[in-house]
């Protein structure tokens, strides 16, 4: 993509922005249509209607949302830490960004194909805490902080069984490319990682169930990773008003929003990419039957897109039925639940791998 | 060399998510740990008392519905019965019935607010909106009877301000056997919840002592192992007709009487005042439901204190009459109001989540508190 | 141990369950509806704008002191016997003028003690909800079909009527005065006449 770019423009900084800013072009429409996509799932699993005014089921809410928030004045609290305050939601937003760089979309685009893909979307996505802790304190109010903290503790916390669920991932597949494990992955669904793995034999059959284990891990810390009931501690509307964003508006307030949603996407694209074959299809390319290749990085995308709304879909369902857990639950669950059963499943995967 | 700590007070409210209405808690706090509430009541006062003094007995009633709005029937069967006694007037049975079935009909509705509310409290947004679809079917009954759906003003002293229309026991009856499975998916979704009972068991842990000598009355109390039911242990209207349980807390998943237990008393109370409503809605005698009422009511000097059970606890009115037409005074024993003393108590060593919850199982409704 | 593992097992199945649960409302129609464009349709009794029909009311003010609230004020001016304010619908011949008949609904609060009272039944509830207005002045309600000058009107007959009757009364006591005797007797033959 890069190259095709370079040859193109003649230059490779305009191809670097144009490769830079093309993730943009995606997660504006993704969180615009998923921000939709909340409000209908959960007024139907609530027995509602939902938005139904603006366009065919509402669908142009989001949009119309958008203009309100931006036209919004922006509040700025008297006694606030300004600089902090303001460059807050960008922080957040740019955490979310970084991951997007990472990601095969498809065969034919990724940001940067990072050999240690793996490795950089996990330090990357450490970044939003700073952003919320930023945030947390600047807006100098209690509730404010007390999610800032919360949220603080819960993503670093979380990171611990995310990162010990992708090494059992890494030592199964030898590879901390996101590129080159969704290209293991190839042709049939039978051949993603959660069935354990493009290779015949006796290991896909043992590593089966404990793959299915590492899933569940891998999902339920990427939730609390990215803040979405049961684990939204950080804006826990009951308890915190809204959290860390209590004192934002307007724009700014949009920011956050923008960057939970692309938050929600990047994990569950992370997670599809690890377990689900990424961009590949599940069931072979129309491109290949028809022999027409450039089909395929197209049908790849679609397939990218599908998957990560689905588990974006997932989150969402279990925001709409589950209760929030309490703060030092969350912990409970990550240290004493999470984190040994993802080490023992480290292990089992270990010496699965080594037979 | 130690850390310099400061305390942290926390306002909680009147403008908070779920604090109920109008209530400031005053939270003292260490780390995220409660050390004190202090509840500060009084942002919705609307001289309720004063007010009656100067409104003849049958103008008080839709000031009474205006106290616990989400148990408006109760309150005006309180009122009525209180100043029944005091007139010494005898009502038709019609009457008593359509009351009783009007009363447990409001038991129904007031508690699936609080279970609803509750599950909002804890995060769970959708089985609220459930009890609320549910609770819509009840005020559509009382929509029909008196036309009204939050503010009745229908039991009048003496009889009731219409009579049933005509397919209201067949409504009632489609209700009875639409709402039962309900109660099953409101468990399934949210009591047996692994994250709601870790919610909520072993929190805000109230003792029956420390319940009985706060006053506690209701669900509260209950829950905490009493078997205290003014319905049963002072009848009043024609409830000792009936056969039902008085459920109490027995700890099912932590200690007696913590919040769980409170939130599914008040389940298994909806399944008795099902057992009620069924047993009444096929007795209905027929009569006239207006020809007790009195011309005019100027009950002789005296005083009253007559207690029922309202949804939330034990609701008293204490009449004092000076033979005229409006009452001397009248004070009400209101049981949000008291129920809520104990939270100071219940929140000590809890975290800010679980005021929260604890709040929300005490079930309180600030239009009664602050009158 | 076991503890531990049943703690989890209990924690991912009662999470499967609630999902079930939920997503099988997901494919339930709505209860919900798009209001202003869908309306429930109103039961019969209820309890909505309280609406007076004024050829009906006699002034009695019985509503006026029913309401707990005082949201209606009621003027009236009696009429003079050479008046004709016609009969309501039950029969009852009207005596008085209505010149005010306010009802101000940001103070009512829809109990329906107002309407059981009336003995023409000329104050009832309608189903009209919704009549929000911007002013709260915009809700105060006049039903009176007299105009204020008319009203003005009807009180300076009744003054001027009271006045004459007052200089009559006082022409006759003047007259009594001096013819006491007579005078009587056909005053008692007069209330005889109208006793019967």
């Amino acid at each position: 993509m890069f190259e095709f770019l370079s040859d193109l423009f003649g230059s490779q900084i305009i191809a670097a922005f144009i490769s830079a800013a093309l993730p943009l072009v995606f997660i504006v429409p993704f969180v615009i249509f998923a921000v939709w996509l909340e409000r209908k799932v959960s007024a139907h699993m609530q027995d509602r209607l939902g938005p139904m005014r603006v366009g065919w089921h509402g669908w142009l809410q989001t949009i119309a949302d958008f203009f309100k928030l931006l036209q919004k004045e922006d509040i700025v609290a008297s006694d606030t830490d300004k600089k902090f305050f303001n460059v807050a939601p960008y922080i957040v937003f740019a955490g979310t960004y970084l991951v997007f760089a990472a990601l095969p979309f498809s065969s034919a685009y990724i940001g940067t194909s990072l050999d240690i893909g793996l490795f950089y979307i996990i330090a990357v996505s450490g970044l939003v805490v700073i952003g919320i802790l930023m945030a947390g304190w600047a807006s100098n109010n209690k509730y404010s902080l007390y999610g800032a903290m919360r949220s603080a503790a819960q993503i670093v916390s979380y990171e611990i069984p995310t990162a010990i669920v992708i090494l059992s991932i890494v030592m199964f597949t030898g590879t901390l490319s996101l590129s080159e494990i969704s290209d293991n992955q190839t042709a049939y669904f039978w051949n993603w990682y959660i069935f354990g793995g493009p290779d015949w034999g006796l290991t896909k059959f043992l590593v089966l169930p404990f793959m299915i284990i590492g899933f569940l891990i891998l999902y339920i810390s990427t939730l609390a990773e990215v803040n979405r009931t049961p684990f939204d501690m950080p804006e826990a509307e009951s308890e915190l008003v809204a959290g860390y964003h209590t004192e934002y508006s307007g724009i700014k307030f949009s920011m956050f929003f923008l960057a939970e949603y692309g938050n929600m996407f990047a994990v569950s694209a992370i997670v599809s990419v690890i377990f689900f074959g990424g961009y590949q299809s599940p069931i072979g390319y129309l491109g290949d039957a028809l022999a027409a290749n450039w089909l395929i990085p197209f049908e790849q995308l679609f397939w990218f897109a599908a998957k990560g709304i689905f588990f974006v879909f997932v989150q969402m369902w279990l925001r709409w039925t589950l209760p929030r857990v309490r703060v030092d639950q969350l912990m409970t669950l990550c240290w004493k639940y999470l984190i040994p059963y993802s080490i023992v499943n480290l292990i089992i995967i270990g010496i699965i791998t080594l037979i | 060399m130690a850390l310099k700590t400061q305390e942290l007070v926390l306002n909680m409210g009147p403008q908070h998510p779920s604090t109920h209405g109008v209530l400031r808690l005053e939270l003292e706090l260490e780390g995220e740990v409660v050390t004190k509430v202090i509840p500060h009541l009084g942002y919705l006062h609307r001289c309720f008392e004063k007010h009656t003094e100067a409104m003849t007995y049958p103008q008080v009633i839709p000031y009474t519905d205006r106290m616990d709005y989400l148990a408006s029937m109760y309150n005006n069967f309180g009122y009525v019965v209180a100043v029944e006694r005091l007139l010494g007037i005898e009502v038709p049975e019609r009457v008593e019935y359509i009351r009783v079935i009007m009363g447990e009909l409001q038991r129904i509705a007031s508690h699936l607010v609080a279970l609803g509310t509750y599950g909002l409290d804890i995060g769970a947004f959708t089985p609220f909106l459930y009890l609320f679809r549910d609770r819509e079917h009840i005020l559509n009954l009382f929509e029909i009877t008196c036309g009204a759906r939050l503010l009745y003003n229908y039991m009048w002293i003496g009889g009731l301000s219409h009579d049933i229309p005509s397919d209201f026991v067949r409504l009632t009856k489609e209700f009875i056997s639409y709402f039962k499975p309900t109660i099953t998916e409101l468990n399934e979704l949210l009591s047996y919840n692994k994250i709601f009972i870790e919610r909520t068991a072993n929190v805000g842990i109230l003792p029956a002592d420390t319940a009985i000598s706060y006053g506690i009355t209701g669900p509260n109390l209950r829950a905490s192992g009493v078997q205290w039911d003014v319905r049963k242990d002072d009848t009043y209207s024609i409830y000792n007709r009936f056969d039902f349980e008085i459920p109490v807390g027995k700890g099912w998943f932590g200690t007696l009487g913590d919040c769980w237990d409170r939130y599914y008393v008040r389940v298994l109370e909806m399944e008795e005042s099902l057992k009620i409503l069924e047993q009444a809605i096929d007795q209905i005698p027929e009569g006239d439901v207006q020809s007790a009422i009195p011309k005019r009511i100027k009950p002789p000097v005296g005083t009253i204190y007559t207690r029922v059970e309202n949804p939330r606890g034990e609701l008293g009115y204490f009449i004092i009459s000076d033979g005229s037409v409006n009452p001397f005074r009248i004070k009400v024993r209101a049981p949000s109001f008291v129920n809520l003393s104990v939270l100071n108590e219940l929140c000590k060593g809890h975290l800010v989540a679980d005021v929260v919850a604890i709040l929300g199982s005490i079930d309180i409704v600030l239009g009664e508190i602050d009158r | 141990m076991r503890e531990y593992l049943k703690n989890t097992w209990l924690g991912i199945w009662t999470v499967l369950v609630g999902m079930k649960i939920t997503f099988k409302h997901l494919f339930i129609p709505a209860v919900t509806i798009q209001y202003p464009d869908v309306k429930v349709p109103l039961p019969e009794r209820v309890r909505n704008r309280l609406y007076v029909n004024m050829d009906d009311c006699i002034g009695c003010d019985q509503c006026a002191r029913a309401c707990p609230v005082n949201c209606i004020t009621i003027e009236t001016v009696k009429g003079l016997p050479t008046d004709d304010l016609g009969i309501t619908s039950n029969g009852k011949k009207k005596a008085l003028w209505v010149t005010k008949f306010d009802i101000d609904f940001a103070k009512c609060c829809y109990c329906q003690l107002c309407v059981f009272p009336c003995p023409t039944e000329c104050i009832y509830m309608t189903d009209i909800y919704e009549f929000s207005e911007f002013k709260r002045n915009d809700l105060h309600y006049n039903f009176s079909t007299l105009s204020t000058d008319e009203g003005e009107e009807k009180k300076l007959n009744w003054e001027k009527f009271q006045a004459e009757k007052e200089a009559q009364k006082a022409a006759a006591a003047k007259q009594k005065a001096e013819k006491p005797a007579p005078e009587k007797k056909e005053s008692t033959d007069k209330s005889k006449s109208a006793g019967e």
